[in-house]
C-alpha cells in the first residue's frame, strides 16, 4: 500500500517540523526562565598544617545544631522486610571519631613524613559542599537542597531515610538515624527509614551573616569562609606557600571545602582510619558528569524523530511525482 | 505499513519498559526488596548505572514522540476524529516530556532553581508515569493495542 501525501498534507509536516524545533527551544526557554540568578558560591579554607585536634570545632558543632538532631520516637515501627537496618545513634549521641546522626563534623587523625621526620596531623571531616551536589540532584524527592551560596543541606521535614544520598556521595557522607521524620506518617513498615543527617554549615547562621559555629570556635583559626574564587587564590597562595598541595577544587568536579596540606593527599589517605562514617580523601571524578554529557547528547533525540518523520514525509511526496 | 507499525509498537514497548524500570530505580526500593539480589540485575541498585539508562531512553522516547506526532499531523490528522485516549496520550506524554527535560536542566551545575520547583517536578514527573502505566493498563484491559501503535 502506498502512501500519497498532497500538497497540503506537505505543508502541515513542515509547519510541524518548524514547531518541534520552537517546542524544544520553549523548553529551553522555560528553564531559563525558573532558574533563580546564579551566585558566586562560598566556600571554605582548611589550613591542615594547622589544626592541632583540639576538637573545639567539633564540640561547637553539635551545640549549635542540637536543636537540628533528631528526636526519634521509641519503639521503631517494624520494618519490611528483615534486611531493613535500623539505625539508632539516638543513644551514642556522645559520639565523636566518626560522623553521625548527632556529629556531623569530627577530627581525622593522620600520619606523614615531612623531610624524613614523622609527624602527627589532624584534619577537620565533614561534608564537602560540592558544587553540584549528587546528593541534591539525585534526591527523589528534593529532601537535599543546595542554597543559593553553595551549602547544600537536607530538610529533615521531607526526607524519607532511603541512604540514596549516601549511596551517590562520593565520600558516603550523609548518616541515617530511624524512627524519625514523615516516613513514620505514611507506610513505615513497608517505604523510609528516618532522616538522614550531615552538615549544613550552619545556613541559619550564614543567613544572619554569622560564620559557621566550627570557624567561630577554632582557636587556631583553621578555617577562612569567602567567596569561593577568593578562597581558591587564597589556597594556591598557601600551598605554594607551604609547598603543600590541595584537596577539593577538582574533586566530584569541584566543592566548597578546600584542604591544603602540607603532605601529598594521597599519603594522608594511606595513613586514616576509613568506612562507616569515616570519609576518604582519595582522589574523585565528576560524578555527575557522565550523566550531563549523555544529556548533551540527547539533543539530538528531537532532530532525529523530526529526520525520520521527513523521510518519510520525503518518501512519500517521491511517489506523488 | 503494518509491519512497519508493529517495529514502532515494539519500539515502544521495549523503551517504556526500561524507561519505567530506571525511573523507579531512582528510588531506593530495589536494593530494599531483593530485586536487585536477582542474578544479573545487580545493576538495578546502581543509581548512576540506572540514572545513564533513564537518560538513554528518555532520548529515544522523546524521538519516538516527535516522529509520531509528526507523522500523525501529516498523514492521519483528522481532529473530529481525534479520540479520547489519544488526548489522554498527548497529555500524559508532554507532562513526561517537560517535567523530565526540566528535571535534566537542573542536573547542570549552575541551573539553582528554587527548591519547591524541584519537589513539584519530582512529584508531577512520578504522577504522570504513574497515570502512563495506569492508562496502559486500562488499555490492555479494554483490548486495545498498544499505546502508540496508531
Amino acid at each position: 500500500m502506498s502512501k500519497k501525501i498532497s500538497r497540503r498534507a506537505f505543508l502541515k509536516g513542515s509547519i510541524t517540523i518548524a514547531g518541534s524545533v520552537a517546542a524544544s527551544a520553549t523548553i529551553t526557554t522555560a528553564a531559563n526562565a525558573l532558574t533563580k540568578e546564579k551566585k558566586e558560591p562560598i566556600a571554605t579554607l582548611i589550613d591542615i598544617s594547622k589544626c592541632i585536634g583540639c576538637e573545639e570545632c567539633v564540640y561547637a558543632c553539635q551545640e549549635s545544631n542540637a536543636d537540628k538532631f533528631p528526636n526519634p520516637e521509641k519503639p521503631y515501627p517494624k520494618m519490611y522486610p528483615s534486611r531493613v537496618p535500623v539505625e539508632d545513634w539516638s543513644q551514642k549521641q556522645d559520639v565523636t571519631d566518626r560522623l553521625t546522626p548527632y556529629n556531623w563534623l569530627y577530627i581525622q587523625h593522620a600520619s606523614a613524613k615531612i623531610d624524613g621526620e614523622e609527624i602527627e596531623l589532624t584534619i577537620p571531616r565533614r561534608c564537602m559542599h560540592c558544587d553540584n551536589p549528587p546528593c541534591v540532584k539525585l534526591c527523589p524527592w528534593g529532601s537535599a537542597k543546595q542554597e543559593d551560596n553553595g551549602l547544600s543541606r537536607i530538610d529533615s521535614d521531607l526526607c524519607l531515610g532511603g541512604a540514596k544520598c549516601k549511596t551517590v556521595c562520593p565520600w558516603d557522607i550523609p548518616e541515617r538515624q530511624t524512627g524519625t521524620g514523615i516516613y513514620l506518617n505514611l507506610l513505615p513498615a513497608l517505604a523510609g527509614n528516618g532522616v538522614m543527617y550531615k552538615c549544613d554549615r550552619c545556613y541559619n547562621l550564614l543567613e544572619q551573616g554569622e560564620v559557621p559555629a566550627c570557624i567561630e570556635a577554632c582557636p587556631e583559626d583553621v578555617q577562612t569562609i569567602g567567596p569561593r574564587s577568593e578562597i581558591l587564590k587564597q589556597a594556591h597562595a598557601l600551598a605554594k606557600e607551604m609547598n603543600g598541595y590541595i584537596y577539593g577544587e577538582h574533586e566530584n568536579g569541584g566543592t566548597n571545602t578546600i584542604y591544603v596540606s602540607p603532605v601529598p593527599f594521597d599519603e594522608l589517605n594511606n595513613s586514616i582510619e576509613k568506612g562507616e562514617g569515616r570519609p576518604h580523601l582519595e582522589k574523585v571524578d565528576d560524578k555527575m558528569a557522565s550523566g550531563n554529557n549523555i544529556a548533551k547528547a540527547m539533543l539530538i533525540a528531537p532532530i532525529a524523530g523530526i529526520a525520520a518523520a521527513a523521510g518519510k514525509l520525503y518518501k512519500a511526496t517521491k511517489e506523488v511525482v | 505499513m503494518k509491519k512497519i507499525i508493529n517495529i514502532q509498537s515494539y519500539i515502544y514497548g521495549i523503551t517504556f519498559f526500561f524507561i519505567t524500570l530506571s525511573g523507579f530505580a531512582q528510588m531506593p526500593i530495589f536494593k530494599r526488596y531483593y530485586i536487585a539480589d536477582i542474578p544479573g540485575l545487580g545493576w538495578l541498585a546502581d543509581f548512576y548505572v540506572t540514572h545513564l539508562m533513564h537518560y538513554i531512553f528518555a532520548g529515544i522516547f522523546i524521538a519516538l514522540v516527535v516522529y509520531s506526532i509528526i507523522d500523525f499531523i501529516i498523514f492521519k490528522m483528522n481532529f473530529d476524529h481525534m479520540r479520547k485516549d489519544m488526548v489522554v496520550r498527548i497529555v500524559i506524554f508532554s507532562g513526561l516530556i517537560l517535567t523530565g527535560s526540566l528535571m535534566v536542566i537542573k542536573n547542570f551545575s549552575g541551573t539553582p532553581f528554587p527548591n519547591g520547583l524541584i519537589i513539584g517536578l519530582d512529584v508531577f514527573h512520578l504522577l504522570f508515569c504513574m497515570a502512563l502505566i495506569i492508562f496502559g493498563l486500562y488499555q490492555l484491559i479494554k483490548g486495545k493495542k498498544a499505546l502508540l501503535s496508531e
